[in-house]
């Protein structure tokens, strides 16, 4: 697990640690004389550093993992001074310079999680064991990311969630050695209430169709208080199987059963399908209670809307980020990624991205590779530049808070890449919440494990 | 009542494929003798025979549109399609329009040659080769023939939607009495169930009505015999392979509307198309097709909320307790032969 790093400052130090040894009468054991050498798990050696890009090269979620290794490659390409730079020129901390992390170049290494919780652990494990990342990051399920995290605060590694959008990652599954930037169920919900209640109306009946896994019920519940609170009535939630490729027996009954809206809780393969089903119900044409149905889809991909073609026309959702976002960080960051893979960046791009310059920014600042000392420079910090407006790294439970986009299916897309237009950009206000929030209750952060 | 005619109708597509897999899966079993795991993998060829005619049919040139920018603010590219030069606009949409309909004759030869590739390529050298050894092969094949199509096609779901004609649904309900909005049924998915059914009759047709078919069918009953008669049957197996391989294929190609293709889709279905095998009766054509819509049926009702709600869970389960209740009663499955798989 733990590197040897005899450089000068080291071997003074063992010598300390030796000579104090040997002057009281103790057994040290070999992880105590580990910690004297480094201090921290995989110490970087030499003039370089590795990170662990640990993303879904296999399964159902591989484009998304293939976007976000794209975004890895561009952001190790832009740290170590390569290419136009990206948002190293709009980020406001200034510290990232093109020198690499810390003076050091950087290097990486790609594990498959398979979208799968133990081989995503097996491989992020390989990959701080045998490769000696000092970082690992990436991911495009919550289930993983859950997983992968609390496999680095053992193992004593930072953790820079990718994709990952139940609120348990930040609420009860917490960890010290974690970070996630992207948003969570909870900030769609309270996103979306408002515009949902702008454009339907506040006397709606909702239908829930929800993937029977952690994120569909963090996703379920958050849309299902915020439209309550705004005057709707839940009619029905109904837990579907992840495996579920038909949705038809469950969206058959939906229209008869009093809704007037259906709200899809799924996500990947699970969201093209039972939106697909939904419209070839007719459930976009039909009405009910004297309006017309509507349908909401609480998280949208890029990607995944790709595969529901025309279906998601007009439908709304939130997602983190997208490339048409006007502001200065965002244009830059799909200028570079456009330019060098002929085609816009997806979140989960955007996301692996941001949080690989988020990592080496706090390593700059705290002047330290130690994950102690990157949680202490991450915790509470404050940045804009990054795409998302204004954003602050909450220390209570290392969640970004940041604007959130509500988008809606384009009408007459002009590529395939233009599938959703931005309805409204949510302050960071209006979806902040109290860390004690009860979507969020039942985790603690602990302290910050250095490993070695 | 409304409920039950509901679910029915919606176990009726869900059987259609489940029919039409058991059924090819059946033929090859019966003729061959072989336990063809791969064969989730050939319905999911063929719904990406669907996909490829689509891609084919929307082949196309760039033109610059010069009024309207990219993602880069560069002038727009637009891509228009060969085949509005070839036929203008309007005839060239419509045939892109009707690809999965016209996608039925590409899948056709494609298929059967894939089928005999793959018999005379792999499956051949398994015939005399234990039960085990025939599924490990097999699975190993779809897991190859499913990493081939994800690396052409990558792994997310790709669109192919019905014609324009067939898009939406009709209330079912009110045709017979009920209120509106109760029974209501996409039209595309009536169409599957009215296509698995003429495939099956089709191939009943040509097993009960044709020389070939009589050959085949003497040969299932007795290999032997029929070779001693100067037939040479292993021709023809190798072409009922072929012809199992395009059942298989033609209903992934018709079933792409209702679910958008994507690479592992022959594994949602393979297994539960094995339950409804045996559950019909190892070797029996019609327990293939009975079963397949029993089941597909069953299915539907135990995702009914009601249902759910008195036995969570019991959608996940029902074609598996079917299959263990009808496996303690009557060991030979719904529609067996004596004697198959039973020493």
């Amino acid at each position: 697990m733990s590197k040897s790093t005899l450089t000068r400052r080291g071997l003074l130090k063992t010598g300390a640690v030796a000579g104090a040894g040997l002057a009281a009468p103790t057994i040290f054991d070999g992880k105590a004389w580990s910690a004297a050498h480094t201090g921290f798990t995989n110490a970087p050696e030499g003039d370089t550093v590795t990170l662990g890009f640990n993303v879904p090269q296999t399964g159902p979620y591989a484009d998304e993992g293939a976007d976000e290794l794209r975004a890895y490659e561009l952001a190790v390409e832009h740290l170590n001074g390569g290419g136009d730079g990206g948002m190293l020129n709009t980020f406001s901390s200034k510290t990232l310079d093109g020198t690499g992390i810390n003076g050091k170049r950087v290097e990486y290494v790609t594990g498959d999680t398979q979208t799968k919780s133990d081989a995503a652990r097996a491989s992020a494990r390989s990959m701080i064991e045998k490769d000696g990342a000092i970082m690992i990051t990436g991911g495009s399920s919550s289930g993983v990311a859950v997983a992968v995290q609390a496999l680095c605060q053992e193992a004593g590694v930072i953790f820079m969630a990718g994709l990952t959008h139940s609120n348990d990652t930040t609420g009860k599954d917490r960890k010290a050695n974690g970070f996630r930037h992207f948003f969570n169920s909870y900030m769609s919900g309270a996103a979306l209430a408002p515009v949902l209640a702008n454009a339907y109306g506040t006397d709606r009946k909702a239908y829930h169709l929800t993937a029977d896994y952690n994120w569909g019920y963090t996703t379920e519940q958050a849309v299902k208080e915020s439209t309550e609170a705004i005057g709707w009535e839940t009619v029905n939630t109904v837990l579907t199987p992840l495996t579920q490729t038909d949705f038809s027996s469950y969206i058959a009954p939906v229209l008869n059963s009093g809704a007037d809206v259906l709200v899809l809780n799924h996500y990947g393969g699970n969201m093209v399908n039972s939106l697909t089903n939904a419209v070839q119900f007719g459930l976009r044409d039909a009405q009910a209670n004297g309006k017309n149905f509507e349908i909401v889809v609480p998280l949208y991909s890029r990607l995944m809307a790709r595969g529901a073609g025309a279906n998601v026309k007009g439908i709304y959702g939130s997602t983190n980020w997208h490339w048409s976002l006007p502001d200065e960080g965002s244009q830059a960051f799909t200028r570079s990624f456009g330019t060098k893979y002929g085609f816009p960046p997806s979140q989960a791009a955007h996301t692996c991205y941001v949080q690989t310059l988020l990592y080496a920014d706090a390593v700059n600042r705290a002047g330290s590779f130690n994950p102690c000392a990157v949680v202490e420079a991450l915790e509470g910090f404050e940045f804009d530049g990054l795409g998302n407006g204004p954003t602050l790294y909450r220390a209570e439970d290392h969640q970004c808070f940041k604007d959130v986009l509500v988008v809606r299916g384009k009408e007459n897309p002009t590529s395939e890449f233009d599938l959703l237009e931005i309805v409204e950009i949510t302050p960071a206000s209006q979806v902040t919440y109290a860390p004690d929030h009860p979507q969020f209750a039942g985790g603690a952060l602990g302290s910050c494990n250095p490993g070695a | 009542m409304d409920a039950i005619i509901l679910q029915i109708l919606n176990g009726l597509d869900k059987g259609s494929a489940y029919a039409l897999i058991a059924l090819g899966l059946t033929l090859i079993f019966g003729t061959l003798g072989v336990v063809n795991f791969a064969h989730g993998a050939l319905f999911m060829l063929g719904a990406f025979c669907a996909v490829t005619l689509n891609g084919i049919l929307t082949i196309s040139h760039t033109v610059i549109d010069e009024t309207r920018t990219d993602f880069l603010g560069n002038p727009l590219k637009v891509e228009v399609p060969y085949i509005y030069d070839i036929f203008g606009e309007t005839l060239g949409a419509s045939i892109i329009d009707w690809s999965v309909p016209l996608a039925i004759l590409f899948a056709i030869p494609v298929m059967i040659l894939i089928g005999v590739i793959m018999e005379r390529g792999l499956i051949k050298f398994f015939y005399k080769r234990p039960h085990a050894d025939q599924i490990l092969v097999t699975f190993g094949l779809a897991i190859v023939l499913q990493e081939i199509i994800k690396y052409f096609y990558g792994a997310n779901p790709i669109p192919t939607p019905a014609p324009e004609a067939f898009i939406g649904s009709f209330d079912f309900g009110q045709l017979i009495g009920f209120d509106a909005n109760t029974i209501i049924y996409p039209y595309w998915r009536l169409v599957y169930f009215g296509f698995a059914m003429i495939i099956i009759t089709g191939v009943f047709a040509f097993l009960q009505f044709t020389t070939f078919g009589m050959v085949v069918r003497a040969g299932m009953a007795d290999r032997e015999t029929v070779q001693l008669l100067g037939i040479n049957i292993d021709k023809r197996f190798t072409l009922m392979f072929g012809l199992a391989a395009a059942v298989a294929g033609l209903a992934g190609v018709m079933y792409t509307p209702i679910n958008s293709p994507n690479y592992h889709m022959g594994m949602d279905f393979l297994v539960l198309s094995f339950v409804v095998v045996v559950v019909g009766g190892m070797g029996s054509l019609p327990g293939a097709v009975l079963a397949g819509f029993l089941l597909g049926i069953l299915e539907s009702f135990a995702s009914m909320g009601a249902v759910i709600d008195l036995i969570p869970g019991i959608n996940q389960v029902i074609i598996y307790l079917v299959a263990i209740v009808i496996l303690l009663t009557r060991p030979r499955g719904l529609m067996g032969r004596k004697g198959v798989m039973e020493e």
